[in-house]
């Protein structure tokens, strides 16, 4: 029997058991939709995540107190303190590393600001006017502060939005004085909205210089970021060689394994969010192909409730000239016909899934989500589905196949 | 040079320890051309005798050639293959596929042969007018009676033209007047195709269309004589 026909015969098989047929693939549809709906997820929340890191500019280093977790048992941070204003000094010295063109320290936390009886929960962020830059965040009313407030620890504050609205509603804002941990700051601008930039929500933050924020908001001696900008693209190796040099010679540290800083580039940063997107995707993944198991099974014992209804069929063939092969061949096609047909449905259900969630993380989120199907994924699903057919469509077929045509003939 | 040979002809199944004789020593030739029934009680073995006629089982000693060859000279494809090309099967139950129509019925046996494709579509017309239900050819089975059915099961067995055609107890579940129509069919695909038609079954009226009567009784052969009274009053009315 030619291919071709052993496939028309398969089909005619599953045609004449519609409803059944329907049934079977339920749970490969399932299965395969939702492994579909993850995996376009999956790239799409790497996609967002790899765009907001782009946000940060690609020249940027960022230096972080503490050793760099290398595991779980690693996570707590320790010599936390470690970044502090000698560093600045140290390594803004042309000579330790000349391709430097910005530092800027950051440190921020969560407190609370009160204007006439209102009040609201914010960030608070220190900074230096190279924030304005970085971030693209120029006020739509005021100014932002510049070298004088911080050179001055003047009790100045931009703030963003949504504080506005809280603090202010539609009142006048800008000269106004709030209350930050008990010190009165002058609102000297007022951020337009932004939302999510880069991991943060401005909107919802107010921007002081650092060094106010050290002495008179947090009451510390040291930072929590270094921002660094490199003079190009290219000067990112040396540059954060010559970091880490400084750091070192600042810190006396002579062995590198027990540095109190680590420093992360761009790069750095997409490649380990970009390895837990891919971990939490194969996790989900992998219990999404639990269905798939089951499903396949659902395929067996349907496949062996077919073989025994239809066993004069099988006879009858038999006695006509039907090969054993012809006969596994038949009974084989139908489950991995079934099992594509499953897959073909769920690839295009969980697709559908897929750009629904998009919508609806981009219109009522508000996120910058963008519908990704990866192509690889539908082959993946396919394959995966044909396989699952293949496996769990032999056994029984073989059943068929070994049938003795007598017995079969006389079944009742 | 017979068609098909049969010397001292064994077979005993095997129930765990106990063995059951079927057939204990049969032998007889059958030349090409012949319609031959064979008749016998229920447990006589005679089911058991076609199907090793058939190729679908195998002795358990003696002799069985047909064509000059016997199972052993074949792989089991090549059986499949002789059984497909050589010869015909119609069963007491008909064994159509269902929610098939009839022409998808008689095709079958060519899917699994090497004749061309571009002339199955005749052979099946023409397999099914010979039994006279070309006004029936796209219908489902189910659509069909009994003695219709049969006659579909017959256009199968003759779709591929075969040197024998082996009918098991072909009238057994029709009325009396189908069973008339059946067993004309088939003499007539003996007399006027030169068909070879070996048939089973204990009814000495449907035995007595053809024209040799091989009787059997607890797996053994007690007489093998052509049918004297040809022309019955039963066939008159029948025409």
């Amino acid at each position: 029997m030619t291919f071709r026909h052993s496939l028309k015969t398969a089909l005619r098989g599953l045609k004449t058991n519609k409803s059944r047929s329907a049934l079977t693939i339920l749970g490969i549809v399932i299965g395969i939709t939702a492994i579909i709906l993850i995996m376009s997820m999956g790239q799409g929340a790497q996609d967002l995540i790899l765009g907001q890191i782009q946000g940060l500019g690609s020249k940027t280093i960022v230096v972080i107190p503490g050793r760099e977790p290398r595991g779980p048992s690693d996570a707590a941070q320790i010599f936390s303190d470690s970044l502090k204003e000698r560093d600045i000094e140290a390594l803004t010295r042309t000579e330790n590393v000349p391709t430097l063109k910005q530092l800027m320290p950051i440190i921020f936390g969560g407190q609370t600001a009160s204007y006439l009886g209102e009040t609201y929960r914010l960030t608070i962020f220190g900074a230096s006017e190279f924030i304005s830059e970085m971030f693209d965040l120029f006020p739509e009313e005021g100014l932002f502060f510049g070298e004088n407030e911080i050179r001055g620890r003047a009790n100045v504050v931009v703030i963003g939005s949504k504080v506005k609205e809280e603090l202010f509603g539609t009142d006048e804002a800008l000269g106004k004085v709030i209350k930050i941990k008990d010190r009165s700051f002058r609102v000297i601008g007022i951020l337009p909205k932004k939302g999510q930039v880069s991991f943060f929500n401005f909107d919802e933050a107010a921007i002081v210089p650092y060094t106010t924020a050290q002495q008179y908001v947090f009451g510390i001696k040291y930072f929590h970021r270094f921002i660094i900008e490199a003079d190009t693209e290219k000067d990112i190796p040396d540059t954060v060689r010559d970091i880490e040099l400084t750091l070192r010679d600042t810190h006396g540290i002579t062995d590198p394994s027990k540095d109190d800083f680590f420093v992360e580039t761009q790069a750095d940063l997409a490649n380990r969010l970009g390895v837990i997107t891919s971990v939490l995707t194969l996790f989900l993944v992998s219990v999404a192909a639990i269905s798939l198991l089951v499903g396949g099974i659902g395929i067996m014992n349907i496949m062996f409730v077919s073989v025994t209804e239809r066993t004069r069929e099988i006879g009858l063939r038999k006695a006509i000239g039907a090969t054993n092969h012809d006969i596994l061949m038949q009974f084989l096609l139908e489950a991995i016909l079934l099992t594509a047909i499953g897959g073909v449905i769920g690839i295009l259900l969980g697709a559908m899934f897929a750009f629904t969630a998009a919508i609806i993380l981009t219109n009522v989120v508000g996120l910058n989500w963008t519908f990704t199907f990866p192509i690889y994924a539908a082959l993946l699903g396919l394959g995966i589905s044909t396989l699952i057919g293949l496996t769990f469509g032999l056994y029984p077929a073989r059943q068929a196949a070994r049938k003795d045509p007598i017995e079969a003939l006389r079944y009742e | 040079m017979p068609l098909l040979e049969v010397r001292n002809l064994e077979k005993n199944y095997k129930d765990g320890d106990t063995e059951t004789p079927a057939l204990r020593g049969v032998s007889f030739t059958i030349e090409s051309g012949e319609f031959l029934a064979i008749m016998g009680p229920s447990g006589s073995g005679k089911s058991t005798l076609l199907h090793i006629l058939g190729l679908l089982d195998k002795q358990s000693s003696g002799e069985y050639l047909f064509d000059k060859k016997g199972w052993d000279d074949y792989e089991e494809d090549e059986i499949s293959h002789i059984r497909n090309k050589k010869m015909g099967f119609v069963f007491q139950a008909f064994n159509l596929l269902p929610r098939t129509t009839v022409f998808e019925n008689v095709e079958l046996p060519l899917l699994y042969s090497d004749v061309p494709e571009s002339s199955w579509k005749k052979r099946t017309l023409d397999a099914i007018e010979a039994v006279g239900l070309s006004h029936r050819a796209y219908y489902e089975s189910s659509q069909l009676s009994g003695g219709e059915r049969q006659r579909v099961a017959i256009a199968r067995a003759l779709v591929r033209d075969p040197q024998i055609i082996f009918a098991d107890e072909p009238t057994g579940n029709l009325d009396s007047k189908s069973g008339g129509v059946i067993m004309k069919i088939l003499r007539e695909l003996n007399e006027s195709q030169n068909h070879t038609i070996v048939l089973i079954t204990h009814e000495t009226y449907t035995a007595e269309h053809t024209k040799r009567i091989i009787r059997l009784m607890d797996g053994k052969m007690v007489s093998d004589e052509p049918v004297q009274k040809r022309r019955s009053i039963n066939d008159h009315n029948l025409k």
